[in-house]
C-alpha cells in the first residue's frame, strides 16, 4: 500500500484549481486519491521507450479558417446567463480584483 | 399508446396516419405516468415540445423529414437554446444556453421533437447516475438498481418506452454501459464523426455524442441525421456520415475476442457473451482470439487523461459568466473558490483535484505524459488487431445492474466498471452495445462490438445482423404497463 498522500498535496491541487475544500473533504480525498494513484501506478511498468505521446485520436493537426469577420454570439445573450451583469454597459460583474 | 420506434413514428407522421402533436401528447403522458418512479428526466419542456410538434405538422418539409415527429430526449449536458441545461449540477442550476448544439439543430431540422433533458451523473462523471445533484435515476428493470451512467436518464427513458430515441455522451463508456444495464442499443461513433459543438465538455479527446434506442436501425438513423463534418468543432472529421453500404452480415465476418479482457466479467455476463459468439459462429462468422496487450491499463490511463482534461474544461465554471455564484465573496479569488467548492458535487471535485495533481509540476511526466504514451500503445494494439479481424467483440459491463448505493463508498470500485468500455474512447473507435441475455434476476446483459476508426457503417451493419440473430423480446416491466 503506497504512502498516504498528505492532505497538503490535496490542498495544493485544490488551490491550483480554485476549489475550496473543507477539512473533511481534504482528508477524504487524501485517502481516496491515495488508492486511485496506487492503482494507476501500474503504468510505470509499461515500456514506452520511444513512443510518441498521443493527445487525441486521428490527430488532424491545426484546423484553420479564413480570418473573416463573422457574426458571433449576441452580447445581450452572452450576458443573459450570468449571475450578475450590467447588460447596458456590457459587463459581467465581479468583486474587486486588485488587492485579492 | 405504446411508443413506436423512431422509424415507425416517422413513417406514420409522413403518411398522415398520426399528427406530430398527437405523438408528442402521447409521449408526454407516458412521461408523466412513468417518470415519477424513475427520475429519468431533469427538465420537461412540454410547451416547447408541443409548439415544435405543431410546427412539424404545419410544414410539409418537416413532416417529410427523416425524424418527423419523433419524440426525443437530450442528456442534460447537451445545449438546446432556451431549455434549462445543468449537467445535473447545482453550479448550472437555472442556466439556459443561448445557443443550440449542432446535433440539436440537425435533429430539429429533421423534424424531431425534443421533450426535455435527462438526468445524468454530474458533468458526465460517473457510471451509475448516482452522482447527479438531483437524485439518482432508477433502472426500469428493477427500481432498486442503478441504470448505469453517466447517461442513465437517457437509457432509462428509452428502456421504459417513454421515448424511442435519446442522446447521450460517451467519454469512458457513458452511452454503452447504461445501454447495457438497461437492455437497449447504445452507440458511440468514431471520435470526430458527431459534432461536440454544444456538448458541455468533460474530456475533449474522449467525449462523443451518440444515440440510445431500442433498435439498431433507429440508432443508425439518428447518427445519419446528426453526424458528419461540422466546421464549428475543430476535431470534426472532414467528411459526411458514411452511407450504410451493402448489407454484409455475419457470414465470413472475422470477430476478434480479447480473451484476457473478456474473462474479467462475472459468470452470467460471460455466459451471455458466449451465447452471442455461439450464435455468430452458427451464422458463419469466424470468431478468434485477439490479444490487446495494453487493455489492462485502460482504466488507469483513462482516469489520468480524462481527469486532467476535465480539470481544464471545468475551469470555466467560476461563477462569473453563467450559472450559480456563491454569495458574499469579498474578492474575485474567493468568488471562484467558494462557488466551485460549494456548488460542485464530491465526484466532480475529486476528479478536478486528481486531474490538477497529475498535470502539476513534478508529476506531469510521470502521470499525464506517461499515460499519453500508453494511450498510443492501446491505439496501436487495436490497429494491429484490425489487420486480422473485422470487428472486436467483448462484454460491455463486468456485471448486470448493481444496487443503488452498492458502489458509492469506494470511487475506485466504481471506476473499475469501465474496464470494457474505455478502450474505444482512448483509441477513438466506433463501439455499440447490444442486449444479449437476461440474468437469473431478470436484469439485462449486453455485449459490445468495436470497429476500426471510421468503421461506423461496418459496426452498425454487424450490429443489425446480431440483432436479427438474437432478437430482444424481453419487455421491460415498467414499459409493459403502458
Amino acid at each position: 500500500m503506497p504512502d498516504r498522500l498528505p492532505t497538503s498535496e490535496i490542498a495544493r491541487a485544490a488551490r491550483l484549481a480554485r476549489l475550496t475544500l473543507t477539512e473533511d473533504e481534504q482528508q477524504q480525498f487524501a485517502t481516496q486519491l491515495t488508492e486511485v494513484l496506487g492503482y494507476v501506478e501500474q503504468i510505470q511498468a509499461v515500456d514506452t521507450d520511444g513512443v510518441q505521446p498521443m493527445s487525441h485520436p486521428h490527430a488532424a493537426g491545426l484546423v484553420e479558417r479564413a480570418d473573416d469577420v463573422r457574426p458571433s454570439l449576441d452580447r445581450d445573450a452572452a450576458l443573459g446567463g450570468a449571475p450578475e451583469a450590467d447588460r447596458e454597459a456590457g459587463y459581467f460583474k465581479v468583486p474587486r480584483v486588485l488587492g485579492s | 399508446m405504446k411508443a413506436g420506434g423512431a422509424v415507425e413514428v416517422r413513417d406514420a407522421v409522413a403518411s398522415g396516419k398520426v399528427s406530430a402533436v398527437d405523438v408528442c401528447r402521447d409521449a408526454l403522458s407516458r412521461l408523466s405516468a412513468i417518470d415519477p418512479q424513475l427520475n429519468a428526466f431533469r427538465t420537461i419542456a412540454a410547451d416547447r415540445a408541443l409548439a415544435r410538434a405543431a410546427a412539424v405538422d404545419a410544414s410539409e418539409n418537416l413532416r417529410n423529414g427523416p425524424l418527423a415527429g419523433v419524440p426525443i430526449a437530450l442528456k442534460d449536458n447537451i445545449c438546446a437554446a432556451g431549455l434549462e441545461v445543468t449537467a445535473s449540477s447545482r453550479i448550472l442550476s437555472g442556466w439556459r444556453p443561448p445557443y443550440s448544439a449542432t446535433v440539436v439543430e440537425r435533429l430539429e431540422a429533421a423534424g424531431a421533437v425534443i421533450l426535455g433533458t435527462t438526468n445524468c451523473d454530474e458533468f458526465a462523471m460517473g457510471s451509475s447516475t448516482e452522482n447527479s445533484a438531483f437524485g439518482p435515476t432508477r433502472n426500469p428493470w428493477a427500481l432498486d438498481r442503478a441504470p448505469g451512467g453517466s447517461s442513465g436518464g437517457s437509457a432509462a427513458a428509452v428502456a421504459a418506452g417513454i421515448v424511442p430515441l435519446a442522446l447521450g455522451s460517451d467519454t469512458g463508456g457513458s452511452i454503452r454501459q447504461p445501454a447495457g444495464l438497461c437492455g437497449i442499443v447504445g452507440f458511440k461513433p468514431t471520435f470526430g464523426r458527431v459534432s461536440r459543438f454544444g456538448l458541455l465538455a468533460f474530456a475533449s479527446s474522449l467525449d462523443q455524442i451518440g444515440p440510445l434506442a431500442r433498435t439498431v436501425e433507429d440508432a443508425a438513423l439518428a447518427c445519419a441525421v446528426m453526424g458528419g463534418h461540422d466546421p464549428r468543432d475543430a476535431t470534426s472529421l472532414n467528411e459526411p456520415w458514411p452511407d450504410r453500404g451493402p448489407r454484409v452480415g455475419l457470414q465470413g465476418l472475422r470477430i476478434g475476442v480479447p480473451r484476457t479482457l473478456a474473462d474479467g466479467a462475472d459468470d452470467q455476463v460471460r455466459q451471455g457473451f458466449e451465447r452471442a459468439m455461439d450464435a455468430a459462429r452458427a451464422a458463419g462468422a469466424h470468431v478468434q482470439d485477439v490479444e490487446l496487450r495494453y487493455a489492462s491499463h485502460g482504466v488507469a490511463i483513462y482516469y489520468i487523461i480524462a481527469t486532467a482534461e476535465a480539470s481544464a474544461n471545468l475551469a470555466r465554471y467560476d461563477g462569473v459568466r453563467f450559472g450559480t455564484r456563491a454569495g458574499g465573496a469579498a474578492t474575485l479569488d474567493e468568488l471562484y473558490s467558494r462557488t466551485r467548492g460549494d456548488y460542485f458535487g464530491a465526484e466532480v471535485k475529486r476528479r478536478i483535484v486528481l486531474g490538477t495533481y497529475v498535470l502539476s509540476a513534478g508529476y506531469y511526466d510521470a502521470y499525464y505524459r506517461k499515460a499519453q504514451q500508453v494511450r498510443a500503445c492501446v491505439a496501436r494494439d487495436y490497429g494491429e488487431a484490425f489487420e486480422r479481424v473485422d470487428v472486436i467483440a467483448c462484454p460491455t459491463s463486468p456485471s448486470p445492474a448493481f444496487r443503488l448505493g452498492e458502489k458509492t463508498a469506494d470511487p475506485l470500485q466504481m471506476y473499475l466498471n469501465d474496464v470494457f468500455t474505455v478502450g474505444a474512447n482512448l483509441a477513438g473507435l466506433p463501439a455499440i452495445n447490444l442486449p444479449c441475455a437476461l440474468s437469473a434476476e431478470g436484469l439485462p446483459i449486453g455485449f459490445q462490438l468495436i470497429g476500426p476508426a471510421r468503421g461506423d457503417a461496418r459496426v452498425l451493419d454487424a450490429a443489425a445482423a446480431f440483432e436479427e440473430l438474437l432478437p430482444w423480446t424481453h419487455g421491460c416491466p415498467i414499459g409493459a404497463q403502458q
